[in-house]
């Protein structure tokens, strides 16, 4: 079996555009709904088995290479440790989209906007992670962004997602751009394209340094690190929800992967300082994903920022590995590459749980927007218990999973006072004061998710009666549920699955943690630092029906109904209960007047009238407006300068076809 | 082995014992500052077991998770307090979670008040729950630098470890350990929503940040929310006695002699340090909600400083 795993991964990639074919016909009718939707599923979840078939078998590298392509290159596919971890990703991820699309795409209106494409995004996914040379990994790089772009308009009615279209396409070729001219370094003169050819190659430092740089220029614009991030909180909410749970949960970390497979296995050892700008980059895209996503009142954009602000823990990982390595300390490098990894897992789960949630919401209300929801805890019990297990994961509180990971980074960030490198003694301390900030801020962003969507009192007329979500989505919602809990309980199993990859990249792993006793984890050997979710979990399950059982068994389990006491002044209206915006008020006071420019500004009414008084909060995107609005009005006006160009006559044309050769035969006299 | 679970079963039951007093001690100390008689020292026990037998008054929309949430919070935050040591270090269990996670499982019980305060949807709920958290979000980063300047120190997030190491004395002097027990209470004092961060004595005041949160409840829901917030209390009392006033804890595999010895050190310190809260809280006022972020970024500001000079001080 193992040895069929890369052709079985190839082939469904292969199938999945057969499906988008079909689907492309079908699109309008109900079979082709159930047929896409299915077939994904199948192939995903046997794509998934292979991959973690793959990953538990020690060596599963495999090396296939197909006559297509570039004609002096072929098409090189490869399967190794770190492939397979992220085709696990992948492939979970699409399986349980593709489970819930499977009752969510009902209720789709332009569903031949979205069944062509939704297989050929998954299939660019897969092949982006088993490319072996660049070429093949920027065909599928650019497969993916268009897939996704096509997505992303789907609903093309609404203004506001062709704007999220366009900003998204735009950044997205300038980070392809930008991998592309990475690739040319890497490659060299020669063109050695093919991935064997560039791990094997010399790279100078000087080189590697730049490599690194457009690197995160690359990849961080598809994985939406601060400041690159712009186009993401436009583009993942656009998408139908199953979608949106792809975009953020797994085309991230597609991203993520090409950011290791470059800089940890192309290049191998990069200079010691590009970790400061990983770190640098990543702590500053934690709280600022965060505290965007706490000013935001649309659910989906909110996951979408909150993304950004995960995306921020895995590099903070990544950076601490990069800087560990540089100087040697395998160990320590070991641990915050698997802290990285583990994120990259726990995220997927409870970012496609919570964006599934939020469709959920969408098809029981018709709303997005915070401000007009409430109380759906009661019309949909179900679904609100699956979207509480996410928000409580995602906020890395235990004994969920987002915990794990976090603390593994923590626990990596307290062995760096070993560096020797002064710089990065001073800035990783400040990185940990930013991860437990933006740990804080989660949790309130994720108190006002939950609390302002699924508790208090409905605040319209269509979140007042939700009816339960159908049997697909909250099938695939409790599963995603339920590994965020075992990932959490069991963190050892996820840890030890990931030695190989770790091993492969950075030289060691983990302590295995398959031989410590109770199912704790410790992440390094012989420090007596150890962390049991299972006990944990257990503790409290015992405390709580212990509690229960005492207090039911002897004293009382007499309930009464009654109204709200509230102090004695409940008032009926739901517009008296706390907003989303003005529950996220006093955080806005504290960070957003710094980091916004927040200005609150009261208009009361003169006295004697009886108008209402009102309270304007304005918001700056300083990022926006300092770094892309520039950018924007500057490529304009260029354009604009250039534009007579387009309109001249055919001699004019010819001169400067004329004056370009003769320019260029010019430079090559002179070339030395 | 069974002398240890025993010693862990008896630190469990200690703390959910010694709770209710604590508070009662520090009402009492309150009340004879400002020469009145007070409440009697039981009266926390008296008012459980009164909420305990009473009916449940929930509000018409309360939902599951209301009346799910009393018990999850005591829950997490009796796991919490089990496992920092009291008057022994060597806790079977204490390998179970470090410093960090019960740092985090506070975090969970107070997610989960947070959400309790929504639920109803009335103004006073939301206000007490988006207070919280906002004072939530500058007390946790401060908590996790004092973890992390402890840990530099120590060599360890292991709690039981770290009280060993510097009960031992080979840390010394360090002005990083100045700073953070400084630190350390600023935290305690607004984790626990004392005055000057929040008054518990208050029930009808727009400043109320904890009881705002739990007005809806009733009863044995609020039984044992009120025993969750006296467990916190006892929690950071105990973490600073264990850190900074180390003695008297008796160490792994000791003789029931010395056990009973750090029973006794462990009341003394409890009822030294209620003193000294009970002290500061009378002589000082409750400041404005939008001060409070200023009083915590001084502690946060702290623990980052602390940290820093460990990394800096540490070099090779």
């Amino acid at each position: 079996m193992n040895a069929m795993a890369l052709p079985v991964i190839l082939a469904s990639a292969a199938a999945l555009i057969f499906i988008s074919a079909v689907g492309l016909v079908l699109s309008r009718a109900a079979a082709g709904r159930i047929f896409v939707y299915g077939a994904s599923l199948a192939v995903s979840v046997a794509a998934l088995v292979v991959a973690v078939a793959a990953l538990l078998s020690q060596d599963p590298e495999q090396v296939l290479t197909y006559p297509f392509g570039l004609p002096w290159l072929g098409a090189h596919f490869r399967l190794d440790a770190l492939s397979a971890f992220f085709l696990a990703v992948v492939n979970l991820g699409g399986a349980t989209a593709s489970l819930y699309a499977l009752g969510y795409g009902r209720h789709e209106h332009a569903p031949q906007r979205v069944l062509p494409f939704y297989p050929l995004f998954l299939a660019a996914m897969n092949l982006v992670v088993v490319a072996d040379d660049a070429f093949t990994f920027l065909f599928a790089w650019e497969f993916m962004s268009l897939s996704s772009w096509a997505l992303v308009v789907a609903h093309d009615r609404e203004r506001e997602n062709l704007h999220a279209g366009y900003v998204y396409i735009v950044m997205a070729s300038f980070g392809t751009l930008a991998l592309l001219l990475a690739f040319g370094l890497l490659a060299g003169a020669d063109g050695a394209f093919s991935f064997a050819a560039i791990r094997d190659g010399d790279h100078a430092s000087a080189l590697t340094s730049l490599v690194v740089i457009l690197v995160l220029i690359g990849t961080g614009s598809k994985a939406g690190l601060v400041p690159l991030h712009a186009w993401l909180p436009l583009a993942h909410p656009a998408a139908p929800s199953h979608v949106s749970a792809l975009l953020s949960g797994v085309m991230t970390k597609v991203a993520v992967y090409a950011f290791v497979r470059i800089v940890f296995d192309l290049i191998g050892a990069p200079p010691w300082w590009t970790s400061l700008l990983v770190l640098a980059l990543a702590g500053i895209t934690c709280v600022m994903g965060v505290l965007y996503a706490l000013m935001q009142h649309d659910l989906k954009r909110l996951l979408a920022y909150h993304t950004v602000e995960n995306i921020g823990i895995i590099f903070i990982g990544l950076g601490l590995a990069l800087a560990f390595q540089s100087y040697g300390f395998r160990a320590a490098a070991a641990l915050a590459f698997t802290a990285a990894l583990l994120h990259v897992l726990n995220h997927s789960l409870f970012k496609n749980l919570l964006f599934l949630g939020s469709g959920a919401v969408l098809t029981a209300t018709g709303e997005r927007d915070m401000e007009k929801l409430g109380g759906l805890i009661h019309g949909m019990p179900l679904t609100a218990f699956t979207f509480l297990v996410g928000c409580v994961a995602i906020s890395a509180l235990p004994p969920l999973n987002g915990f794990v990971s976090e603390w593994l980074t923590f626990q990596a960030i307290l062995l760096s006072p070993e560096l020797p490198s002064w710089s990065l003694k001073f800035l990783v301390p400040a990185v940990g004061a930013l991860l437990a900030l933006s740990a804080a801020l989660a949790a309130a962003c994720f108190v006002k998710a939950f609390g302002v969507t699924f508790l208090g009192r409905p605040r319209s007329k269509e979140a007042a009666n939700p009816r339960e979500t159908d049997p697909f989505s909250l099938t695939s919602m409790f599963a995603l549920a339920g590994l965020c809990l075992l990932a959490g309980i069991l963190p050892g199993l996820f840890i030890d699955a990931l030695a190989p990859t770790a091993t492969a990249m950075v030289g060691e792993s983990m302590p295995l943690q398959r031989d410590l006793p109770y199912l704790s984890i410790v992440p390094i050997a012989a420090r007596g630092i150890s962390y049991n979710g299972l006990l944990v979990f257990g503790f409290m399950v015992l405390a709580a029906t212990a509690a229960v059982a005492l207090i039911h068994g002897l004293a009382t389990r007499s309930v009464r109904r009654g109204p709200a006491w509230d102090c004695g002044y409940p008032d009926p209206r739901p517009e008296t209960q706390y907003t989303a915006s003005s529950f996220a008020q006093p955080i806005r006071r504290v960070f957003g007047t710094l980091v916004f420019r927040a200005r609150e500004e009261v208009t009361m009414p003169p006295p004697g009238a009886t108008s209402a008084a009102r309270l304007t909060v304005r918001l700056t995107d300083v990022l926006w407006d300092t770094l892309y609005a520039p950018i924007g009005v500057f490529v304009e006006r260029i354009a604009s300068w250039v534009n007579p160009l387009q309109f001249l006559s055919i001699r004019h044309y010819l001169s400067f076809v004329f004056a370009a050769l003769v320019g260029l035969l010019f430079v090559l006299a002179l070339w030395p | 082995m069974i002398l240890n679970l025993a010693v862990q079963a008896a630190q469990m039951l200690l703390v959910l014992a010694l709770a209710p007093l604590l508070i009662g001690f520090v009402r009492k100390v309150k009340a004879r500052l400002l020469l009145r008689q007070g409440p009697p020292l039981l009266q926390p026990y008296r008012d459980f077991v009164r909420l305990l037998r009473k009916e449940v008054v929930l509000a018409n929309n309360a939902s599951w998770l209301f009346r799910a949430i009393p018990y999850l919070i005591f829950a997490a935050t009796w796991v919490a307090a089990a496992l920092v040591p009291t008057f022994a270090s060597g806790l079977i269990f204490s390998w179970s979670a470090d410093l960090i996670a019960i740092v985090a499982l506070l975090g969970t019980a107070r997610f989960l008040l947070a959400l309790a305060g929504l639920d109803i949807g009335t103004s006073f709920g939301g206000i007490g729950s988006s207070r919280e958290v906002m004072i939530a979000t500058i007390a946790e980063p401060a908590m996790l630098m004092i973890v992390f300047t402890l840990a530099l120190v120590a060599g360890t997030t292991q709690l039981s470890a770290m009280a060993e190491f510097l009960s031992s004395g080979e840390s010394g002097l360090r002005v990083s350990l100045g700073m953070a027990l400084i630190a350390l209470i600023m935290v305690a004092i607004a984790e626990n929503a004392r005055i000057p961060v929040d008054n518990p004595a208050t029930h009808l005041e727009l400043t109320m940040v904890h009881e705002a949160m739990v007005l809806e409840y009733s009863g044995r829901h609020l039984a044992l929310i009120d025993l969750a917030a006296e467990l916190k209390l006892l929690l950071y009392l105990s973490l600073i006695a264990c850190l900074f006033l180390p003695w008297g804890i008796a160490p792994p595999g000791a003789p029931l002699a010395a056990l009973a010895l750090g029973i006794a050190a462990y009341i003394a310190k409890l009822a030294a340090l209620g003193f000294l809260l009970g002290l500061f809280e009378t002589s000082i006022a409750k400041m404005r909600v939008f001060r409070v972020p200023d009083f915590l970024g001084v502690a946060l500001m702290l623990g980052l400083l602390a940290t820093l000079l460990m990394f800096v001080s540490r070099s090779h």
